[in-house]
């Protein structure tokens, strides 16, 4: 642990600020300040550098206690008719206590990038998939198709290490192909190391449903009488499809949050129908690639706990599920949620809604406000001020995070354990 | 405190006792002899039975694939609800129940233990955080091994067996695990390389090793790393008609080691009448009884809507196309595994179905030796393990049993031996096959018994005519000594522990390989891999209980 003025060396650091959870950062840990000396990618070195140092919480714009924070948070929490717990930027241990106290209180559960994950979800519910893992990729993938998204911007180190490897478990690995659906990326990333530039098929991402269909009414054979679909002329699909035929073992990779739109969903939809009809012959598989700030941690805790991910309100003590109406958003935007209790340990930053209904946020030390919120208890950083855990955005590896530096930032999980005691106790008393 | 038992018919096959009335004292969580003193409580059971804390010895309860399959499944968990109660957290789902309820609802039936039996290495540390939401039971995990890359990569380079042994004592310590499972040998690694079926002696893609080999490499290793349970293997061709030839091959073809074949009723079909397919079950018992190094669970079937969740990807997606209702997922994971997820619904009239569940009796009543085989739904494959107390009426109640038979498909009953078999299992038997058995194959020396010395996992029931019923609704359950369930009902919320083996072996040997091959090729430290106990110590609910191995049969 890091002591006052001699920056300390640390290896094999797992880094929280993207889905990737890379584990092989080092870094220098003084007192104040955290620098990556190596294999951290820019986004990691601007997070690692924004860590703001610790604040006592506050109620009403005021310094208090812990202790007294946490008391006014639950006389808030039980004085709701409808509460929203909800952000849920956390560990596991964390999730654990935010789903513990939303089905205390009565609370509706979702996360931040839950807009984003449902495109994922809602057709992994009609339909399901056929997906696989990063190692998988990494050395077995001939063929990666990027739909709508760089996936770099979000997940920077995903050529460096998981495509552009050398070594293979199954021989020398040659570069696969790279074939970007889509405009208007930073295609850099996707460049092989020996300088093959990858294809790029320009076309609207707004309409990939239609162009999934189409490209899987070309891979059957079918002769199409448009000349191009959603601005992709049917020529470049013919050689997509040719391509997806000769490939051994494709990837079709899309970044969740990249598929913009309110349909996003049909075109996650459209992609696992192409995959599932390519597995007929030969392998290829999805990587629905989920959020950030372990939001496929949060979602599978949600889910083990109580058979839902997400969106699930526990009014009357049942878990009644509704992908649609339980939407955080939708609950502040339509004021029906008459107090929020909002989680985001990763980073700090503007808090992404405003309202005036009483706001409790568990945030780290940087979070910023538009307005001052009811109650701000100031928490500890996962993989920074703490240990903890998180699952990979591939959804099957889980890593643990390692605490950095000492702190008296307290975790989140603590807080929201100390809040479901006392507002279970209110609610008892009223 | 000192708790007493008082006057009870005790039925525990473990020590041999069967219907005595005895009394049975508790101190500290354990069952200690009569020590003279005055009992500080005294429960009075007269007229009751009292059995040892049932043991769920096959049962997907957590981890990735359950978790997809739950979340796959909004409709199930909407339709089965348990509300929040008293404190007691809610849940939903039968056949994906979430964890407290699967705490619970095992608590309520009598069951103190459940297993997990497909655990994917990687995914150790998301299947230990989750089990730590499962209240009162004790846990433990079987993990994957036969389909991973540097297994088959070390059969295929022949490492000594030696090095072997320390590999999978590694992938034992790492993932905090109780025994080793292979699925479909080689059958996933060969699914990666597009391969669509894998018979016993084929070799597979790329490495040329067969699952003989496989299956006969790893039950070595964990026989001579003194491992308690033996191989537990889900076979080669799940499902397929005429499979009972692969099975019987492969109970020959472990040449004598340890061997336990799981859910074998999906491994007993023939290929006989007009529908090619048909009942293997007398081929298979006959099989077991001859051979005594083999032990099974049934993996019985029920008439119900279910999900099949498994690491056979291969067996799966061929599957896929009997989804119901019309969803599924399978996953290639890591190198070393996969899942696949596909909704079943089991109907008595269809004629498979039918035979399915007449073919599991059949195992069940053709099989001599209760302490060889085991009561499992393959939960929730063959069905949730809610249906424990039915199917523990079908093998007591003859009458009962032959009246289901003239429910289903009459085709299928009519091509079934069942009605035929007059066996009628008593307590005894099920006391072993349910308690004594389950511990006794899995090296769980303090549990499935009520010796002195055995943890205070205790169940009373009060004996009716209607075993379901009795065995639906047991009087008072105790997990280690303190009543956690009165009259049906939870009344306490405690937290089991997980059963674990620590074989000895040759760390920083296998380490030294292990660490490049991470670094190289799986884009994870090995350091991160390992999952340890100490990194939920301050958070969770996780407390080993270290069961010992048998002393090492290496020279």
């Amino acid at each position: 642990m890091a002591k006052a003025g001699t920056p300390e060396q640390r290896d094999s650091v797992v880094c929280p600020f993207c889905g990737l959870f890379c584990d092989d950062l080092s870094v220098a840990i003084s007192r104040d300040r955290i620098e990556v000396l190596g294999k951290g990618c820019a986004l990691a070195k601007e997070l690692y550098a924004a860590i703001e140092p610790p604040l006592p919480p506050r109620v009403d714009g005021r310094e208090t206690s812990l202790e007294a924070a946490c008391a006014r948070s639950a006389e808030i929490l039980a004085a709701s008719h409808f509460p929203l717990v909800a952000g849920l930027g956390c560990d596991l241990v964390g999730a654990k206590a935010a789903v513990s106290l939303a089905e205390s209180i009565g609370a509706v559960i979702d996360h931040a990038a839950s807009d984003a994950m449902f495109k994922n979800l809602l057709p992994l519910q009609d339909k399901g998939w056929m997906a696989t893992t990063f190692a998988e990729i990494k050395n077995r993938a001939d063929l990666v198709i990027l739909a709508g998204t760089d996936v770099v911007s979000r997940f920077p180190r995903f050529f460096e290490r998981f495509v552009w490897n050398t070594d293979s478990l199954f021989g020398p690995k040659h570069p696969p192909d790279i074939v970007y659906l889509g405009g208007g990326f930073d295609t850099r990333a996707g460049h092989s190391p020996d300088g093959k530039a990858p294809t790029v098929i320009n076309c609207d991402t707004l309409r990939l449903a239609e162009l999934f269909q189409a490209l899987r009414a070309v891979y059957r054979g079918r002769t199409l009488q448009a000349a191009e679909v959603a601005g992709a002329s049917i020529a470049s699909l013919e050689v997509l499809a040719q391509k997806i035929k000769g490939a051994k073992y494709g990837a079709l990779v899309w970044a969740v949050a990249d598929l913009e739109g309110p349909h996003g969903d049909l075109a996650v939809q459209a992609m696992c129908d192409l995959v599932t009809e390519i597995n007929e012959t030969s392998r290829f598989s999805c990587v629905p690639l989920g959020g950030s700030e372990n939001a496929l941690g949060v979602q599978q805790v949600c889910t083990w706990q109580e058979g839902f991910p997400l969106r699930t309100s526990f009014a009357g003590g049942v878990a009644t599920y509704d992908p649609y109406l339980n939407s955080w958003r939708r609950l502040l935007d339509s004021g029906e949620a008459d107090a929020v209790l909002w989680v985001s340990a990763f980073k700090g930053g503007s808090l992404p809604f405003e309202t005036k209904v009483p706001t409790i946020v568990l945030g780290a030390p940087g979070t910023a406000f538009a307005r001052e919120p009811e109650v701000f208890i100031p928490v500890g950083t996962p993989g920074v001020d703490h240990a903890g855990h998180v699952i990979r955005s591939d959804a099957v590896t889980s890593l643990p995070l390692h605490q950095l530096r000492p702190t008296e930032l307290p975790r989140a999980a603590d807080v929201l354990r100390a809040i479901d005691v006392r507002a279970v106790a209110r609610k008892e008393a009223l | 405190m000192l708790i007493k038992l008082a006057g009870a018919r005790v039925i525990d096959p473990g020590n041999g006792v069967n219907g005595e009335i005895r009394d049975i004292f508790i101190r500290d969580g354990r069952i200690v002899t009569n020590p003279g003193t005055k009992p500080d409580r005294i429960h009075d059971l007269m007229g009751k039975i009292v059995m040892a804390g049932a043991i769920d010895m096959h049962s997907h309860v957590a981890g990735g694939k359950v978790n997809i399959a739950r979340a796959l499944l909004p409709e199930e968990h909407r339709r089965v609800q348990r509300p929040r109660k008293n404190g007691r957290r809610a849940g939903t789902g039968d056949s994906t129940a979430t964890t407290f309820m699967t705490g619970y609802r095992y608590a309520e039936m009598g069951y103190t233990a459940a297993l997990e039996p497909a655990m994917v290495p990687v995914n150790a540390r998301q299947t230990h955080i989750e089990m730590s939401d499962v209240p009162i039971i004790d846990k433990g995990t079987y993990v994957l091994l036969g389909n991973d890359d540097y297994m088959l990569r070390a059969i295929a380079g022949n490492k000594p067996q030696a090095a072997i042994n320390d590999y999978v004592a590694w992938i034992l310590h790492s993932t905090q695990s109780l025994a080793i499972k292979i699925v479909n040998a080689g059958g996933i690694a060969a699914f990666k390389f597009n391969g669509r079926s894998l018979d016993l002696d084929e070799p597979g893609p790329y490495y040329g090793v067969t699952p003989r080999k496989i299956l006969q490499t790893v039950a070595r290793a964990v026989h001579e790393l003194g491992v308690p349970h033996p191989v537990h293997v889900h076979g080669c061709n799940l499902g397929v008609p005429g499979n009972y030839e692969t099975t019987l091959k492969t109970i020959s073809g472990i040449e004598g080691l340890p061997i336990h074949l799981t859910h074998i009723q999906f491994h007993s079909y023939g290929t006989e009448g007009d529908r090619k397919f048909s009942s293997a079950a007398a081929q298979i018992a006959e099989a077991i009884n001859r051979t005594k190094n083999v032990s099974i669970d049934v993996g019985q079937i029920m008439f119900c809507q279910t999900v099949t969740a498994s690491g056979d990807t291969m067996a799966q997606y061929r599957n896929r196309v009997f989804a119901k209702p019309k969803k599924w997922v399978c996953m290639d994971i890591e190198c070393e595994a996969g899942c696949g997820l596909v909704p079943f619904k089991y109907r008595d009239q269809n004629f498979v179905n039918a035979l399915q569940w007449a073919i599991g009796l059949e195992l069940f009543l053709l099989v001599d030796d209760p302490w060889r085989i085991f009561l499992t739904t393959d939960h929730p494959n063959g069905a949730p393990f809610i249906f424990y107390p039915h199917l523990i009426r079908l093998l007591m109640d003859k009458t009962f049993r032959n009246e289901m038979l003239g429910r289903v498909n009459k085709d299928a009953a009519a091509l079934s031996s069942l009605g035929s078999l007059t066996r009628e299992y008593s307590l005894y038997d099920i006391a072993i096959l349910t308690r004594a058995g389950p511990a006794k194959i899995l090296g769980l020396a303090d549990r499935g018994h009520l010796g002195p010395g055995a943890g205070a996992d205790i169940t009373v029931y009060t004996e009716q005519e209607d075993k379901e019923r009795m065995f639906s609704r047991p009087d008072y359950v105790f997990k280690d000594g303190e009543m956690v369930v009165r009259d049906g009902e939870i009344i306490a919320e405690t937290w089991g522990g997980t059963h674990v083996v620590r074989p000895e072996f040759d760390r920083a040997s296998i380490e030294r390989d292990l660490s490049g091959y991470f670094d190289r090729y799986l884009g994870m430290r090995m350091e991160h891999f390992r999952f340890s106990e100490a990194e939920l110590a301050d958070q969770n609910r996780f407390r080993s209980i270290v069961q010992p191995c048998r002393k090492s049969d290496r020279s």
